[in-house]
């Protein structure tokens, strides 16, 4: 096939897919749902903006984090700490012996708000907090690293590490951050009541909106010369090097990147979930979320949103019925998408069933399958491996 | 910080305190051993590395149930046995995982850490089937219990003493196994150079077969280990297995002095700090620190600078 | 050689590194005039890679300084060290394999270098017909749209050639150009790096005598990291040191 030498954002293949996603989002979801099990998909879609952010990280990067529940939950709590704040006014809170702070600093004896909570009174500030909070910290964890050339398992075990190491802080610091509970308790945002049906379907597509606005950006970033890059640097790092570029300065710009992706999903999760805890931000999510893009397909952005909504879907389905057999099963799937199909759903999509589908529709004449299907689903394939 | 405290008191602080971090010390170089193998020396990054302890330590379980109910005048040695049985079980184990698993996957190190995670998820379930979600905890033979009075403020307890001595023990014999031992020759020459190493005729599926059960094997024995001092989740091995990668780590890998000279910082560090501090902040300082070290000095405390 | 020639492109000055204790390079200097062709001989373990591989920052000095156009290197980063104009090729083929040879050519373009450079660059008319015309150096003109996997082994080493043209450095460090090539490659080779080192300095490692008698200006025989002969061809040839250790054997 011949490579794309225009360079376009999306070729029309790829305007396909993405407008079949739009419309599984935007139509088929709120139509065939009840606000209850929408509300259920809109939170399995704030992974989704994790799963991108992988995707470009680690599919495309080949920087494996397992600590993006540290930014997912950054963003989510600093949208929680607004939430929180708005709630606990001190007519709500006049029970308490300090009215008008979190009750849950109430309970631990804490009689004044922390400084660093009262920024999170203005909705301007948690908004900017809920991007620049998680970039500001992958930006210092990425120099530390990615300067001094930490890659692969490295980098995979120590984000490991700072996953635990804020999961420990949030749980042990109850009286400034909820504990292990979390913040919990929210009510509005601004005013709007956003515990109501119609807040949670307008919370929907406000979440389905932003994701695509985060999908646009990926791809956008897929198609630079950034992107080719990327690909570039996973598998010749050092030739990437000495064709004069600065390669932890790549590695730094995709990392906040996935960072900002998933800031912006804790938030949203938060709003549509109406609460944030230190369940969402320590190894076991963080690891959950890696599973999320390696079913969809660690190379395909688009693909990275059907293995979240799948993956969280047979998770919600399995836990209903059989709760001893999820973990088995979950497990199975880590096992089984590394073994036997490393390019997830995309790759099933792009290399089994795209060719067979397109060999029907020739009607038998011999058009031959493209090498490469440029799809949406690929960036292109990992030769050696997609790690290190 | 030290106020209010007499300095025979802080004396005996530091050195109950100091005694606690060398049980620690000692967990956690059992734990760290078995993957100082795994990882440093075939880099492998097996994620089921706790799972494979908890597997020993379930084992020691059964045994001591069998002793208790069939041979109850041996149970004082029913450790022993338990050991033994706790090494081969998790070797055994380890060795199949490397067959079906871990082998297809060598040059691939990122896809070993998920798999091994997926590995560890379907332990954890098996564990909770069969043994049920509760801690397990067994019984201590008699001669285990109690303590040692140093002196009249500072009493160490034995199965603590006893803890120390096997990680000792067990250092010594892969020390043995690893530097001394044409085996472990043969180990370091993979790991250096594998194509050259099947060239030379050493058979490197089955060497490899044969260290990945070990370091299994020497995680079933810190598992076995483990239930004299505490008892046993079906999850509990999941809570150690940051801090086992980052001893490994913080040594640099391939380097078993440095594995044990890290997991005795680390532990020293935490232990003293633990009086000080809530358990959980002196935790957070002691990752924090150890995470600081190695983003300055990504190749860990003891590595050789050698031409890439 | 003149050495208070102020305008060597290149001035390496006792060179030494140690890994653990062991000296692959020690003392070593040399000097690079513009335009001059320098190929370095040695066997095998004399250091000839890792002088190549410190000058270009890949591997840090232990001490010494090298200096180029007045740049001490040494306390520069490798893209840095690429950026003010030195060119380098590894002994093993390495191109992208995942990208095609347009995308190779593309990413060595001397535009876009910072991340938000090539967040925003645009392939234009410049660029298109730059790596047209590298492409028909390199003879690669017909393969543009193939992924780099599918070349030969000889296309990969002249495809990383291309990418290095294309950056157009002044000083272009080459490790075994020809290595691993078949005849018919290895004369077109020949030829093609005979053509590009011209207008500019270029330092050869490389093994065939005949090829290195071709192309050398001045040839440098290193011995245990260090220099054991300098000269002309001619010279260094029958220099009684360079027979005992190299080229008696």
């Amino acid at each position: 096939m011949q490579t794309d030498r225009k360079n376009r954002f999306l070729t029309r293949e790829e305007a396909v897919y993405f407008a079949i996603l739009a419309a599984v989002v935007f139509l088929i979801l709120p139509l065939a749902l009840d606000p209850f099990r929408l509300n259920l998909f809109g939170k399995y879609l704030t992974y989704a903006f994790v799963a991108i952010g992988l995707v470009l990280c680690w599919g495309a990067g080949g920087i494996l984090s397992l600590g993006q529940g540290v930014f997912f939950g950054l963003g989510g709590y600093c949208m929680a700490m607004f939430l929180k704040l708005e709630a606990s006014t001190p007519e709500n809170t006049a029970i308490q012996s300090t009215p008008g702070i979190p009750d849950f600093m109430d309970w631990n004896q804490i009689t004044a708000l922390p400084w660093w909570w009262e920024p999170f009174h203005s909705l301007f500030f948690s908004l900017l907090a809920v991007v620049v909070v998680p970039v500001v910290f992958a930006f210092i964890v990425g120099v530390a690293m990615f300067r001094r050339r930490v890659g692969g398992v490295y980098f995979a075990i120590i984000t490991q590490a700072i996953a635990a190491i804020l999961t420990i802080l949030i749980i042990g610091q109850q009286g400034f951050t909820g504990g292990v509970n979390g913040i919990t308790d929210l009510r509005t945002l601004n005013g709007w009541d956003i515990r109501t049906d119609e807040a949670k379907t307008a919370l929907y597509f406000v979440n389905g909106a932003l994701l695509f606005a985060c999908l646009f950006a990926a791809q956008y970033v897929r198609r630079s010369k950034l992107g080719r890059l990327l690909i570039a640097m996973r598998d010749q790092e050092d030739r990437v090097r000495f064709s004069g570029y600065d390669v932890a300065s790549f590695k730094i710009f995709v990392f906040c990147l996935g960072a900002a992706f998933a800031g912006i999903g804790g938030a949203m999760f938060t709003l549509q979930v109406g609460f944030m805890s230190p369940t969402l931000v320590g190894i076991v999510p963080s690891i959950e979320m890696v599973i999320f893009a390696a079913v969809g397909g660690r190379l395909s952005i688009l693909g990275a949103v059907y293995g979240t909504l799948l993956v969280n879907w047979a998770k919600t389905t399995f836990s209903e019925s059989f709760p001893e057999l999820w973990l088995l099963g979950l497990g199975a799937l880590f096992i089984a998408v590394v073994m036997t199909f490393p390019n997830g759903l995309a790759g099933l999509w792009s290399e089994q069933i795209m060719p067979r589908a397109r060999k029907l529709f020739a009607g038998g004449t011999a058009r031959p399958a493209p090498a490469s299907p440029d799809t949406a689903a690929g960036l292109t394939q990992p030769r050696k491996a997609a790690a290190e | 910080m030290f106020a209010g405290y007499s300095m025979g008191e802080l004396t005996a602080i530091f050195a109950m305190q100091g005694f606690a971090g060398l049980i620690l010390f000692s967990v956690f170089v059992l734990m760290a051993l078995g993957l100082a193998i795994i990882f440093g020396q075939m880099g492998v990054i097996n994620m089921a590395h706790g799972e494979f302890m908890i597997l020993g330590a379930y084992v020691t379980y059964l045994v001591s149930h069998v002793f208790a109910d069939i041979m109850p005048a041996l149970f004082s040695m029913y450790f022993f046995v338990a050991m033994a049985l706790a090494f081969v079980a998790a070797g055994a184990l380890g060795m199949f995982v490397e067959w079906a698993m871990i082998c297809h996957l060598y040059k691939r190190p990122l896809d070993t850490l998920l798999a091994t995670w997926g590995l560890s998820l379907i332990l954890q379930q098996l564990y909770r089937s069969i043994f049920g979600a509760r801690e397990v905890g067994v019984t201590i033979p008699d001669w285990m219990m109690g303590s040692l009075p140093l002196t009249d403020m500072i009493e160490v307890p034995i199965n603590g003493i006893f803890v120390m001595v096997l990680a000792v023990g067990i250092s010594i014999a892969i020390y043995v196994l690893m530097f001394r031992s044409g085996w472990g020759r043969q180990v370091r020459a993979i790991n250096q150079n594998r194509v050259m190493a099947d060239a030379v005729g050493i058979n490197t599926a089955w060497t490899d077969r044969m260290t990945f059960g070990i370091g299994c094997g020497v995680a079933g024995v810190a598992g076995s280990a483990f239930t004299m001092i505490g008892s046993t989740g079906p999850t509990a091995g999941q809570q150690y297995i940051v801090d086992t990668f980052l001893v490994v780590v913080f040594g640099g890998a391939g380097s078993l002095l440095g594995t044990i000279a890290s997991a005795f910082s680390i532990s020293q560090a935490q232990s003293i700090m633990e009086f000080f501090l809530s358990g959980s902040m002196a935790k957070v300082l002691t990752l924090l620190v150890v995470v600081g070290i190695l983003m300055l000095r990504p190749q860990g405390l003891f590595a050789l600078k050698l031409r890439k | 050689m003149d050495y208070n020639n102020p305008n060597f492109v290149l001035m390496v000055e006792d060179l030494t590194v140690s890994f653990d204790g062991f000296k692959a390079v020690n003392g070593l200097s040399f000097y690079v005039e513009p335009n001059e062709c320098r190929v370095m001989i040695g066997p095998n373990g004399a250091g000839k890679t890792t002088v190549l591989d410190l000058i270009c920052g890949r591997t840090k000095a232990t001490s010494g300084s090298v200096s180029f156009k007045g740049k001490e290197l040494l306390t520069m980063r490798e893209d840095q060290i690429v950026l003010a104009g030195v060119g380098r090729k590894f002994q093993t083929p390495s191109v992208y394999e995942d990208l095609s040879v347009f995308e190779n050519l593309e990413l060595s373009f001397p535009r876009g270098h910072g991340v938000f450079g090539s967040l925003f660059f645009r392939r234009d008319a410049e660029v298109k017909e730059r790596i047209a015309e590298i492409a028909e150096t390199i003879f690669l003109a017909d393969l543009l749209d193939e992924k780099a996997a599918f070349l030969s082994h000889g296309q990969k080493q002249w495809l990383e050639i291309g990418m290095l043209l294309i950056q157009d450095p002044e000083l272009l460090m080459l490790d075994e150009p020809v290595a691993g090539m078949s005849v018919a490659e290895r004369k077109k080779t020949a030829e093609l790096l005979n053509r590009i080192i011209d207008h500019r300095s270029v330092i050869v490692i490389e093994h065939d005598m005949g090829f290195v008698e071709d192309i050398a200006t001045r040839v440098t025989v290193l011995h245990q990291g260090k220099t054991l002969s300098e000269g002309s061809m001619e010279r260094v040839k029958n220099d009684p040191k360079v027979i005992e250790v190299y080229l008696g054997h």
